[in-house]
């Protein structure tokens, strides 16, 4: 099964604060300028950062999830 | 389709001749006294399987003329005067992104609305420096409908050539003229107007990269295997725009070096009777037959009058008319404006001569009389 | 590293753009990318036509044929392009200035002749590059540096406009509607004909700062709390739609005359042109 993982590019952050307050679980949170990753566990991976992101610089990457043993 | 021989217009010899060159687009706005142009372009070029396409406004017709050419299209836009205003910020776009597109210029009387019928040469300057900022610019006139025809294909071949745009630059005397002309075939144009496509193998892989010791890139045209941009800031050989200085600066130079470099293959001149001439007549255009008509009566009345027309006005020919400069007494300028060319010469000239001026801006052609007349006078002065 | 869209769609070299912290033009290009990746087209087949403004730094961010043009003539570059290539998918970027002001005659007659171009404006409501003059949709009574005493000017609505000019495919977006957005821009693209999709934008720099909007994150929440659906909007009044801002498919109906190129086409084939 595919899973989704967040996926941060600071270097393109510009800190403007969109995704953090339109996340709908809080995941999200800016400190010093930059956006940071406060809780992931509580990610549902709907890709509402991704889309309302100005500069791109967030986004939701598809990984095959490893088998576990 | 056109006959091989035929009575045209000058501006019905512009079409031909651009059909002939291979113009498959125009776009345009009516205005006196180029409609006929537009007129001709409108019946011509869904004939040969080409577009028109009457714009909103002057500038829309530059505009989507230069759209075409970037996708690779022979495209033309005409007018006159006022229209030539209102096309002058996007002359400078094509001069910048470096697009080929022909643009001609039926010169009337102005300012503003003037004298719409009448003829004149009052848009020589605004031809060279129209548009804002240096830049590059070709412009050319031709002084009789068969002329028109050749120059016309010879317009389209150096914007083709040097991907800048080239102007045609008319009056409203030879735009209007009929004359019988033979519309020569492609195949069989003479070798300097054979018909040039533009080379669109780029260099290193780079849309406005240069070959060494070329000043003229090979960008694709749109939808043919390269995406690059496009844009009238200055921009790297990607054509992504910057604001680095040097980058700016060998742009800008290259530009402008593309045509200094070139001289030799863009200029073109006629002269006639200037070996052993004392009175130099300088000339362009329209203006042209009543010079030759005059100097062939001075002849025959023994004043050694000769003709020196710039066929390429910009950039001017300034080597030549400098070496005849040297020779004769007197450099005779005759155009029909306030004096505009003249200005120029005398710049080129720096007193190797003495310069005078005939000039017309009254809406009535310049007559052989009048140029005879201004001859004698100015012969005398020089004794 | 970025995202496979970002990746595909967008020249990385020349990333991250110029514009400013929670500028909506990053999010409506955005839209646009994803719709042109959506209606899976060839991107050599694409071109992008921008004129000046912020918006139109869009063009050369966008890994198409991109064409950055002069103020306000985008769209009759485009003509030019689309009529002189019809395979071309050929869509404009403009801003609310460059579109329908210095360019607002161009707007009107390429509606007029329904040329199958997709225009997409990035409606800032301000003059954003010459730093916050106003605009033709400014709102009236709002501030820019140019009408420090409150906007006079009545505002245009561009769809409006566009519909009543002849274009065959309207609609309004949001930066904060960033799916719908995706989706409108789509239908547009698919429009046989002259489409405008207006997507609202939002301008914290200059259009919030003088009008005391607060932060962008505020802005965003404005066109959350206030964007109404035009199918609701439908059954709603004149006082209840007050301060509302319409978003959705406003106008879909390919002409009955016909696309522009397509005619053209016509004639070059009656004249055997075409052989």
């Amino acid at each position: 099964m595919a899973i989704k993982k967040l996926m941060i590019n600071p270097a393109w952050c510009k800190g403007c604060g969109i995704c953090a307050e339109f996340c709908p679980k809080n995941v999200l949170e800016i400190q010093r300028e930059k956006i940071r990753i406060v809780d992931i566990e509580s990610c549902i991976g709907c890709g509402l950062c991704e889309l309302r992101c100005p500069d791109y610089a967030i986004w939701l990457e598809e990984k095959e999830e490893k088998e576990e043993k | 389709m056109a006959d091989r021989f035929a009575l045209l217009q000058g501006n019905e010899a512009c079409v031909e001749g651009a059909i002939t060159a291979g113009m498959r687009f125009y776009s345009g706005y009516p205005i006196t006294p180029s409609t006929e142009i537009a007129e001709g372009s409108a019946v011509r070029l869904p004939q040969v399987g080409g577009k028109f396409v009457q714009m909103e406004d002057e500038i829309g017709g530059i505009a989507a003329a230069i759209g075409a050419s970037v996708v690779g299209v022979k495209s033309m836009t005409a007018t006159s005067g006022p229209g030539f205003s209102l096309k002058q910020e996007n002359i400078g776009y094509a001069a910048i992104a470096e697009i080929p597109v022909v643009v001609v210029d039926v010169q009337r009387s102005g300012p503003s609305t003037g004298l719409p019928t009448s003829p004149s040469q009052g848009d020589v300057m605004q031809a060279r420096w129209g548009t804002h900022g240096d830049h590059p610019v070709i412009a050319i006139s031709p002084c009789s409908v068969q002329d028109t025809y050749y120059q016309t294909i010879r317009c389209f071949n150096l914007a083709e050539k040097y991907r800048t745009p080239v102007i045609l630059l008319m009056d409203e005397i030879v735009g209007h003229m009929r004359e019988g002309i033979e519309l020569v075939p492609e195949e069989e144009l003479p070798e300097e107007f054979k018909i040039v496509n533009r080379d669109n193998n780029m260099v290193d892989g780079k849309p406005y990269a240069c070959a060494k010791g070329e000043y003229v890139p090979h960008q694709p045209p749109f939808g043919t295997g390269t995406r690059y941009n496009i844009t009238g800031l200055y921009s790297n050989e990607y054509g992504f725009p910057t604001n680095d200085n040097d980058i700016a600066n060998a742009k800008a130079t290259r530009l402008m070096e593309k045509i200094e470099k070139n001289l030799d293959d863009i200029l073109d001149y006629e002269e006639e009777n200037l070996d052993d001439a004392t009175v130099a007549i300088v000339c362009y255009g329209g203006t042209t037959r009543a010079v030759m008509e005059a100097v062939a009566q001075l002849r025959n009345q023994g004043v050694k009058a000769g003709m020196f027309r710039p066929v390429t006005v910009w950039p001017f020919p300034e080597q030549r008319l400098k070496e005849i400069a040297k020779k004769v007494k007197t450099v005779l300028v005759v155009e029909h404006n306030y004096g505009q060319l003249v200005e120029e010469v005398e710049k080129v000239v720096k007193g190797a001569a003495k310069v005078e001026f005939l000039g017309k801006w009254d809406g009535t052609t310049i007559t052989p009389a009048q140029i005879i007349n201004k001859v004698k006078e100015v012969s005398k002065n020089a004794k | 590293m970025p995202s496979k869209l970002v990746e595909k769609t967008f020249r990385m070299e020349n990333l991250p753009h110029i514009w400013c912290p929670g500028c909506g033009h990053g999010i409506l290009m955005r839209d646009v990318a994803q719709a042109i990746e959506n209606c899976n087209l060839d991107p050599e087949k694409v071109v992008i036509v921008s004129g000046i403004g912020c918006s139109s730094r869009a063009a050369g961010y966008m890994n198409f044929n991109t064409l950055h043009t002069a103020h306000g003539r985008a769209i009759a570059f485009a003509t030019g392009i689309k009529m002189a290539n019809p395979e071309l998918t050929v869509i404009v970027i403009t801003g609310d200035g460059d579109c329908t002001a210095i360019g607002g005659n161009h707007l009107i007659h390429a509606c007029r002749r329904n040329i199958d171009i997709t225009v997409v404006v990035f409606n800032n409501n301000i003059y954003g590059m010459t730093g916050g003059q106003y605009s033709p949709t400014t709102p009236t009574g709002e501030k820019g540096t140019t009408a420090p005493y409150g906007n006079i000017d009545n505002v245009f609505d561009i769809t409006g406009l566009a519909q009543a000019a002849g274009a065959t495919y309207t609609a309004r977006g949001t930066a904060y509607h960033a799916t719908q957005t995706i989706k409108l821009i789509e239908n547009g693209i698919k429009n046989k004909g002259f489409s405008l999709i207006e997507g609202v934008s939002v301008c914290p720099t200059y259009y919030g700062r003088k009008n005391k909007k607060g932060s962008v994150v505020k802005m965003m929440n404005w066109q959350k709390d206030n964007a109404i659906d035009v199918k609701k909007a439908a059954n709603m009044d004149e006082k209840e739609l007050k301060g509302k801002l319409i978003i959705g498919e406003f106008y879909n109906n390919p002409s009955t005359t016909g696309e522009y190129t397509e005619r053209y086409d016509e004639i070059i084939k009656k004249l055997g042109g075409d052989k």
